[in-house]
This record gives structure tokens, sequence and C-alpha cells, in this order.
């Protein structure tokens, strides 16, 4: 092999780096010691990253004729870009140039000068032998499928497609209930402006639903998920409607005649009736009904038929089968929302044991026009307009016991449902609140507005819900015990109604959508973005996006953004066309692979996969993220990884070590 | 340098939370002790435990293996791996004469730059304490032999 001729070069960062290391003494060090390994030019300068540093790199690789060059300045995280792109422009392969750091791990942790120089020529050195064994790299380029999957049809998954289907791309929309609309369309009123729900979001609804652009899968499921970035694959299984969607016409006949009336757990929160066949609500997106064949009597018992009978057009399809349709995708988001926390799980609140205790989602459709009682806010024997309601929050969140983060929404929410109390029914509301978390734009006047209005607001977390009355005045009522801290008092105040302000969890299937997408989640089971706050709707896997609360609690405009933000993302991708991948992967040598497939479990992206008639295993570029693990697994060292070989980091071991200089000490003169 | 043994220690990090605790340490100027010498690899999962026996074969008196908190890996799971062979690897670095105490596993997250630097110091020292290691490879097979030799006879 020919000996590669390499640059050193040493920065000084002012007086960061050359403060605790000689840096004149290491590039004479390089320049000497080092000679042996190839190094031609070892220079110090004063800021490496500055346009005339970078002109030292570029000059010196077409005078001295450089291979390799070698920068110790800072951290990689920061620089080791310019330092390649300087490469780059100098003529010379990005890939062969390495930045070694001599500050962060070097000059700023010590404050002795003398050990200082003695780790940074340790690190100088190791840079030089791995060098030498950098190969000329092109990064991967992977053309892009602008079809866009959305997963989750509420107000995130709704923002999301109409923003990438109305910048001219394909959006295949999946979503699980038959109505798209989500959480939101049981909502009656949002905070804190108190507009109508349904009106602001039905006619993007309608939109999504009409969208020459977008095709919607209602009642279904996306089932298998393969591929990488620009080219995934998906699978999507529509349920049985057991209606004709092209003969339906949306009349609703059939849901009039249906004589089987069940409760409906979804969209009414177990409040209200739906039939066996059914819309969730009238505005329903699509418009098509489906049968609930379990609670069909058709179904149950082989007679009925009533909806068949009297459809006009003879869309009702009883044999109809899930079908399951393949489509090939670019990108995916993924808003899949959230699940009301079960408040049966804190005994002492007394769901489901109390009658007048409710959930928020339930007082959502009890305050709702279009609701179970029309919007009348009675008790739970649908008559008795209830005199005193108290509203607990924090149920279920910020609480060790069962979910120890802020659900975000609840605190706006339980002054949404004291003013609506209060206005349709004159009720004394009384709010039990640990801390009033109203952080977000008009939302602390509402706040104060609520205060205006006169609702009690007791800063306490409430110990028991119960109907045992120990005080005059407290019979028949429910009574709700609590320390108001900020007097230091007990307080026992009976009231005809509680609303339990329940937490947002993940959704209960969390774990099997990480899995199916590849994507990882949070200990609760949100979703994990990339980024925290520089990157939150990007996941680790690429092509993958999130939105809403499927990512954490959060309210209607959050979701709102989050949604056209990892659209934008999405569009920004499609319009370049191809995907750019940084080329560090792992590569199997097909005449070493032995076959014995350890590596093919190693891989989380399933980028390894095994040749049966060849009898080896090999590695998709596309989806391998170049972890290495594989590399390390390979009993028959037949795995190699760009830019990290083997050879590379035993070389830097051995550079590190100062080896290479010690082996030429005891040469025999 | 002073008269103390000086132990050489090899750092292992992986690009994303362990290497980025060490770039936040100094970044905080936090100080530890300067005694440790970084490889960056892609993730914890790359490394090879024969890194670790070079290492050792190589002069090094520690080897400290660090990685993304189980959970956070940027790769999903594989410095669970990471752990898998270092449990295996620190039993048999006994049986070739090898102190447990010289091979660290730390797991840090871009953040922790206090505790990767708190945990580099103490490591140092404990290695310190070990004294050099000074370990030859070629006697240590010839002594492993020796050791299973009787056995195999047995067998």
């Amino acid at each position: 092999m020919e000996k590669e001729r390499i640059g050193v070069y040493i920065c000084h960062c002012g007086s960061n780096i050359a403060g605790t290391v000689d840096v004149a003494e290491v590039s004479r060090w390089a320049g000497e010691a080092l000679k042996d390994r190839g190094v031609v030019v070892s220079r110090d300068y004063k800021f490496m990253c500055s346009s005339l540093g970078q002109e030292l790199i570029q000059k010196d690789i077409k005078e001295q004729g450089l291979t390799r060059v070698v920068v110790a300045a800072c951290s990689p995280h920061l620089h080791e870009q310019t330092f390649r792109n300087a490469c780059k422009e100098g003529g010379l392969n990005p890939y062969l140039c390495e930045l070694v750091s001599i500050r962060e791990q070097c000059s700023w942790i010590h404050p002795d000068k003398a050990v200082g120089t003695e780790k940074a020529k340790a690190i100088v050195s190791g840079g030089v032998e791995k060098v030498i064994w950098d190969e000329p790299l092109e990064p991967l380029r992977v053309p892009i499928n602008p079809v866009t999957l959305v997963v989750g049809g509420g107000i995130a998954g709704i923002q999301a497609a109409l923003e990438v289907a109305n910048a001219g791309y394909p959006v295949i929309m999946v979503e699980r209930e038959p109505s798209i609309g989500g959480h939101m369309a049981q909502f009656d009123k949002t905070f804190p402006t108190l507009d109508c729900s349904a009106c602001i979001l039905t006619p993007r609804m309608v939109e999504v639903g009409s969208h020459p652009n977008v095709k919607l899968f209602s009642y279904a499921e996306v089932a298998n998920v393969s591929g990488y970035v620009g080219n995934f694959q998906v699978t999507i299984k529509q349920k049985a409607r057991s209606v004709n969607t092209d003969l339906c016409t949306g009349c609703g006949i059939c849901q009039e005649k249906c004589p089987k009336k069940v409760i409906d757990p979804v969209f009414e929160a177990g409040l209200g009736y739906r039939k066996a066949v059914y819309t969730p609500f009238p505005q329903a997106v699509p418009k098509y009904p489906v049968i609930d064949r379990e609670n069909c009597t058709y179904f149950l018992k082989g007679t009925c038929k009533a909806c068949e009978k009297f459809c006009p057009t003879g869309a009702i399809d009883f044999n109809q089968e899930d079908e399951y349709f393949t489509f090939d995708v670019g990108q995916i988001i993924l808003a899949t929302g959230w699940d009301l926390f079960d408040a049966r799980r804190i005994p002492q609140y007394g769901y489901g044991r109390l009658a007048n205790v409710f959930t928020s989602l339930e007082f959502e459709r009890l305050s709702n026009a279009a609701g179970p009682t029309g919007g009348k806010i009675v008790l739970r024997d649908g008559v008795t307009v209830p005199k005193s309601v108290a509203i607990i929050h924090c149920v279920g969140s910020r609480d060790k016991n069962y979910n120890p983060y802020c659900s975000a929404i609840c605190c706006m929410q339980s002054l949404k449902f004291a003013h609506l109390v209060h206005e349709r029914t004159g009720a004394e509301v009384y709010n039990f609140y640990i801390d009033m978390r109203t952080p977000a734009k008009g939302y602390e006047e509402f706040y104060q507005r609520l205060l205006e209005e006169g609702t009690h607001f007791i800063r306490g977390k409430v110990a028991e819900i119960t109907d045992a009355a120990r005080y005059p005045g407290e019979e028949g009522k429910l009574i709700v015990q609590a320390e108001n801290t900020l007097i230091g008092k007990q307080m026992r105040v009976p009231v005809d109604m509680v609303i339990l302000s329940a937490a947002l969890e993940p959704r209960h299937d969390f774990k099997e959508v990480a899995r199916l997408f590849g994507i990882s989640c949070s200990e609760e089971g949100w979703l994990i973005e990339r980024h925290p706050k520089l990157d939150p709707v990007a996941t680790m896997t690429e092509g993958i996006y999130i939105a809403g609360c499927a990512q954490g609690p959060k309210d209607i405009p959050a979701s709102v953004a989050q949604g056209a933000a990892a659209a934008a993302r999405v569009v920004g991708k499609i319009q370049q066309k191809e995907i750019t991948m940084e080329p560090i992967r792992a590569s199997i040598d097909q005449d070493k692979c032995s076959g014995c497939r350890i590596c093919n479990n190693m891989c989380p992206f399933n980028a390894i996969s095994f040749i049966e008639d060849r009898m080896v295993s090999e590695v998709n570029p596309a989806l391998c993220q170049g972890c290495g693990t594989c590399v390390a697994a390979c009993p028959a060292g037949a795995i190699s990884g760009t830019v990290f070989s083997d050879q590379a980091i035993l070389a830097q071991l051995d550079g590190l070590l100062l080896n290479n200089v010690k082996a030429i000490d005891l040469t025999p003169a | 340098m002073s008269e103390q043994f000086e132990p050489v220690i090899i750092g292992f990090t992986c690009n994303w939370c362990s290497y980025r605790a060490a770039d936040m340490a100094g970044m905080g100027r936090i100080k530890y002790a300067p005694n440790i010498r970084l490889i960056r690899l892609m993730c914890s999962g790359r490394l090879d435990p024969t890194f670790i026996i070079k290492a050792f074969a190589g002069g090094a008196d520690g080897v400290l293996v660090s990685g993304c908190h189980p959970g956070d890996c940027h790769y999903i799971e594989q410095n669970y791996k990471a752990m898998r062979r270092f449990y295996l690897l620190r039993r048999l670095l006994a049986q070739m004469g090898i102190e447990p105490g010289r091979l660290k596993l730390l797991w840090a997250s871009a953040a922790e730059g206090q505790i990767f630097a708190d945990e580099v110091t103490k490591f140092t020292e404990e290695v310190r304490a070990l004294g050099p290691l000074n370990w030859n490879p070629t006697a240590a097979l010839e002594a492993e032999q020796i050791i299973h030799e009787p056995a195999e006879v047995a067998a």
C-alpha cells in the first residue's frame, strides 16, 4: 500500500486550546514522531475553522498532495461538517478528513499544560492512525415516493393530511373508528374562546373526505409496515363495514330502521345510545355507516335484516369480509392520539359506583348540543339539574400512583366546564386544583374571567368523594373531602355532581404501534421525538413523524401546530425528490459470510436479510442506520462498517496508546 | 509528571449520548482526571469485545465502556447488546488475569456531563489503586492453557 500523505492541523481556538495545551509542541511532535506514519505537514493555527484556516488546508491539499487530513480542534459534533466541506472544496473526498477533539475532551478539563499537551499528542496520534484507514465515500441517495401515510384522523392527523394534500401530494389516511374527527368531534366548546368544536372541525373533516389528493380509509388499521424512508410498503386492513360504500348514499334510513339500540362506549363515552348499524355522529366523514357485528341482531340470531329491507340502494352486504390493501408510501405521520385515564382506578373517587360522578369526556357529551341530553347539564337520572358541581383537577395525572406527568389540558378544560355549568345551570361550581396551569395565549385571561364569574377555587387534592352524610345538609349529596392548603383546613363540600378531569394517557396499544412502525416510546408510552426541543415531530426512524397527543398530552392549538409541522417536514423531503443519507453503513462480505444468521436478529431496523438460495446474509444500505452492532457480532468477521471499521478503530486505539511511536522507538538502530 | 502512577484509560463512547456527555463536561469546564482517551463509536453496540482486550494488551490500564441509558439508545436497543457483551467479557477478563475493576460500564446521557466527569475521575482513582496492568497476553494465554489442560484430561 502506498503511504498516505497526511496533513495535521492543530487549532489554538484562541486561548481555549492554546491556554492549556502547548499547540506548537504538539504540532512539532506530530511532524517528527508521526513522520513515519505518513505525516508530511503539521501546522498550528489560531482558528482552524475560520476561512483562513480552511484555506490553509485546501492549499496544502493542492500543493503538498495531501491524501488525508487530521484536524485537532473542537468536538466533531461542532465542526466535523465544516472541515469535511473544506476538504471537499480542496479536492479531497470529505470522508478522508478526521476531526479529533482536543478542546472538550482535553484543554477544557484540566488546568495543567504539561498534562494537556501529552494528552493532545495521544489524541492526535489516534486520529492519524484512524485516518489512514478512512475510505473515500459518497453520500447515499434514495429516491422518495411522494405518497404519505397519515395514521389517525383526529385534528392533528387532519391538519397534517390537508397540508400535504394541499401542497399537491397524495395522502392516504387511516382511521380506526368509522369516522374521522377524533376526540375533538366529541367536544361542545373549545377553550379559551368557547367557539363550537363541531363548527370549526367539521369543515376540515369534509375537506379531507372530499380532497382529490386524499384517499381515506376509515374503520381500518395499519396491519404491516416494511421498507425504509422514501420507500415504505404498508398494508392496510379494512375491517368489514357490511355496507357497500360504492352503493351507499349515506341517507341514514338503515340507522332509522335498525331496531337494536346499544350503548355507545366510544363516541358517546358510554352516556348515550347508537344503533347496531351506525355512524358515530351525523356529520361523520365518510358518511357510510358500519354494522357492529357484535351487536347486530342478524349476526347474533340470523334474522332481522331490517336495514337491508329498507336500504333504497341495496348497499347492505352482510357477507362482506375484511380486506387488505398494500400501498407504497414515502413517509408516515403518526397522529394516533390518546386514551382517557380510567377513573375507576382511583376507587376513593367513586367513579362507576357513585352515579353522579362523571368523567371529563362524559361531561363533554353531556354539555354537547348534539349529545344524549341535547346539551342539558343534568344528573345521571337525565332530568335533575344540579345546584352545585365539583370539578376535580389532576385525576390520574401529577400523581405518582398513576401518572407522574401533567396532562396539560385539564386546567383549561376544567375552567371551560366551570363556565359551561355556571352559564347553563347557574349552579355553584367548586374547582379543586393542585396548581393552576394556564400558560398559553388567552388562557390566563380565561382563568381571570372564571374568577370573576364566581367559581370557587379550592387549592387541594381531593382525598375522597363519598355519599356517606355526616353532617346536616349532606344527605343525598356527594361530599368532596379535601384539605384547602391555602388556609390549612379540612373541608367537606356537599355537591350534586362531580366531574373528574381525568388524565390523558397513551393509546392502550402504544407498544404494538411502536413495534409496527419501528419507533420508540417513553416509559409512559408516549412516542418519542428525535429531539425534545429542536426536532419535536421527527422520530429516530427516518421518514416517520409524530404529531398531536401521540407524542404527549397537548391541546388543540398545539396538536394542529404539530400536524402542520410534520406535514412541512414531509413536503420538504418530497420536494428534494431524493434523500441524502450519511454513508455510515455496514456491509457483508459474501465470500466470508457463513450464513449463521447471528446478525439477522441483531438489527432493530430489519436491515439484514438472509438470502435463502445463496445461504448468506445481506445488508440493505437504505435501512441500515450504521450502529455497527452486527459488525461486532459477526463471528466470521464478514461484516465491516464504513467510517468505523475494525481496522480503523484498532488503529485509533494503537495511536491513542502511542504504540505507533513506541514501535518506532523500539526499532534497533 | 508527578511521582504517582498515572494510569492510561481508554474510553469507548457512543456518538449520541456518552460522547456528547463528554462534550458537555468540557463545555461546562468541569475538571476531571485527564487520563482517559476517548474513541467515538456510533453506538456502544459497535463495541467488539476484541477492542477491549486489544486495549489492555496494547497498554491500557483501564477501559471505560459508555453508552446511552437503557431505553434511550439512538438505535432503539443496541446498548442492551453492549451490556450483555460487557458482563460476559468481564467474567472472561478475570480468567485472563485482569481485575474486573479495570473495566467499567457507564450509562451517560448527553446532558450528564457532570456524571461523566465524576465517574471518570472515580474510575481513574480506582485503576490507579490497582496499579499498572503490564498485561502480557501471551503469558496469560499460556496460563489459560495450563488451567484448562487437566480439565480436558478429566473430560
